[in-house]
């Protein structure tokens, strides 16, 4: 078989570069190959799934007419399994082979599941996927308790999710706060205090050491051990203690790889007409300015509609991203930016407004007058005028007094600078 | 590019292609012309509750309707900013459940509101601070040009002429 493009991977980064291909060649034979019979599903929403907030039908990232709509031959339910670069093709289970002119290699991250006694037992879940959260769902009948092991973006979610459901929810970070890759401390303790007060038990500097069977069923989930040697009973465990790019399939092959698939700007991989996206890939940081692993849902469609767009033979650049995350926990807004918690503060300049009684907390971090980092918390409207002037490298020097005022809109900004954003495009 | 008045009456969709030529629309601001009365952000509000009533909307409504228009003063000057429907889209690109889309047909940035989780990601990328959340918190607010009206209600009702109904070639 022979396509002109081929995609692996049916999540986001596919989607978002099926979408640039065809707006640039509208004919081209489209193959995408996807372990997931249901693709097109938002996995931020998860969380959303298992609360009952969402059902399947809801959570359609694009419609189910998308892959048809989009002249699009689907391969669902199905696992590519090796590529031969120099032949240019994709070998699939069952031995099957697509031959391709352009591959996009969009395969997506899996979570890190580190090797725990009793690891193995029923109960035990991570929650990244829809067959995960279908499992879940299936078990919060006859469950009461639960322990989720990580306290990052994943973790925090499916603690909210599953309390929602009336399960008597344990946060185990192994870190001294929950949320510390993206958040400061005193941020962190409000988000904390939010959760607490939903019914999420947090406990930090601590992790599992080993998980229990039940007593009546050794097979099955009956608690966990701390590393103190507590003992928490629970009929459920969530593992997400973080996620790691699936390069399995060009492991051993000549493709640059270091912990991700390392991309240029415009997506390409070290190989000619290969390209990589999402998170699988280590593509660019524009606040470090150089390539990294980000695995966020925003950047792997930015990162596959650039890849999809220089697949057609439209010249496209990836902008990059940074750490930016939205965050909504129990109707508490934060929005954080860049690096929040420097390692060497010395050079860095910090703006901080904290007011505790509203739950209002927002802080600046900035390095030779340019911000390279934020957190809004409570109030959260106007981040997108700071992700601007973090991402572009503006010098703030002449309105850093003004950016934490409530007044501080475009107006704030430099005439000069208000003049090009509203130019005619 | 050239910018054409509109033309009062003669409604056209917001995207449309004249000899290959894409027009589309946006509220542009004429800061030098902005008083900052906020009459544009009395108007949008109205425009966007349920009555469509001055009294009601303002005193009645349950979730209050919010207005996708915001003026900022900072004497002497004013600006009035909602959503630019810039051609890069970052919130739709960000956007983790698929409500925010480019519609092909009208050009515009469009949101789904039963397809919003109110997630915030848009707000953080939206480089003109032109998405808010809504009243009751729950989904997004922000811009649609008013689909019922001929020219949206800000453009129709700002006593100064500091705002403009463009269509821009491209």
């Amino acid at each position: 078989m022979m396509s002109k493009y081929v995609i692996i991977g049916g999540s986001v980064g596919g989607i978002g570069a099926v979408e640039a291909i065809r707006d640039v060649d509208p004919k081209g034979t489209l193959t995408v190959i996807s372990e997931e019979k249901v693709p097109h599903y938002s996995r931020p929403m998860i969380s959303e799934y298992v609360s009952r907030e969402a059902t399947l039908d809801t959570m359609k990232y694009r419609g189910d007419e998308f892959w048809k709509d989009n002249k699009v031959q689907t391969l669902t339910g199905r696992t590519a399994t090796k590529i031969d670069f120099k032949k240019k093709q994709v070998l699939l289970d069952g031995g099957d082979k697509i031959d391709y002119e352009k591959l996009l290699i969009a395969t997506g991250g899996k979570p890190f599941v580190p090797r725990m006694e009793g690891g193995d037992k029923e109960g035990v879940f991570t929650f990244t996927e829809l067959s995960s959260a279908e499992q879940i769902e299936s078990t919060l009948e006859q469950s009461k308790t639960a322990v989720v092991i990580g306290g990052g973006l994943i973790g925090v979610s499916a603690s909210g999710a599953l309390v929602k459901r009336g399960i008597k929810v344990t946060l185990v970070e192994l870190k001294d706060s929950i949320l510390n890759l993206i958040l400061d401390k005193t941020a962190s303790d409000m988000a904390e205090k939010v959760l607490t007060e939903a019914g999420v038990t947090v406990i930090t500097g601590q992790t599992v050491q080993r998980i229990l069977g039940k007593k009546d069923n050794e097979a099955a989930v009956g608690g966990v051990v701390m590393t103190d040697g507590t003992e928490i009973p629970c009929d459920l465990v969530i593992v997400a203690i973080g996620v790691i790019p699936r390069t399995d399939i060009v492991k051993e092959t000549d493709l640059k790889l270091n912990r991700g698939i390392i991309v240029d700007r415009s997506m390409r991989t070290s190989i000619p007409d290969v390209y990589a996206c999402g998170d699988v890939a280590e593509a660019h940081d524009f606040l470090i300015d150089g390539n990294r692993l980000l695995p966020l849902w925003p950047l792997a469609h930015l990162g596959g509609r650039v890849a999809g767009y220089n697949m057609a033979g439209k010249k496209a650049e990836y902008e990059g991203g940074t750490v930016m995350s939205s965050l909504k926990y129990f109707e508490l807004p934060i929005i954080a930016v860049g690096n929040v918690n420097p390692e060497d503060t010395s050079d860095i300049e910090v703006l901080v407004e904290l007011k505790p009684e509203k739950t209002v907390y927002k802080k600046i971090l900035l390095k030779d007058n340019k911000i390279v980092g934020f957190i809004f918390l409570g109030e959260i409207d106007k981040a997108g005028i700071l992700f601007r002037l973090l991402k572009n490298h503006v010098d703030v020097s002449t309105i850093k007094d003004s950016l934490l005022d409530e007044e501080f809109g475009i107006l704030t900004l430099p005439e000069q600078l208000r003049k090009e954003m509203f130019v005619v495009n | 590019m050239p910018v054409h008045a509109l033309s009062i009456g003669n409604r056209l969709p917001y995207a449309y292609n004249l000899c290959g030529v894409n027009i589309m629309k946006r509220v542009s601001i004429k800061e030098e012309a902005c008083i900052g009365c906020g009459l544009c952000q009395v108007y949008c509000t109205i425009e966007h509750s349920k009555s469509k009533d001055p009294i009601k909307a303002y005193l009645h409504e349950s979730p209050k309707p919010v207005s996708r228009v915001r003026v900022e003063t900072s004497k002497p000057n004013s600006i009035s900013i909602r959503c630019q429907q810039c051609k890069d889209t970052p919130c739709v690109n960000a956007c983790l459940t698929g409500a925010m889309t480019l519609d092909k047909e009208t050009g515009l940035v469009t949101h789904n509101p039963e397809k919003c989780i109110g997630c915030w990601t848009c707000i953080m990328v939206c480089p003109y601070g032109a998405i808010k959340p809504d009243s009751a918190g729950k989904i997004i607010a922000k811009c649609d040009l008013c689909p019922d009206r001929e020219v949206p209600a800000c453009v129709a009702n700002c006593p100064n002429e500091a705002l403009v109904l463009e269509e821009v070639e491209e």
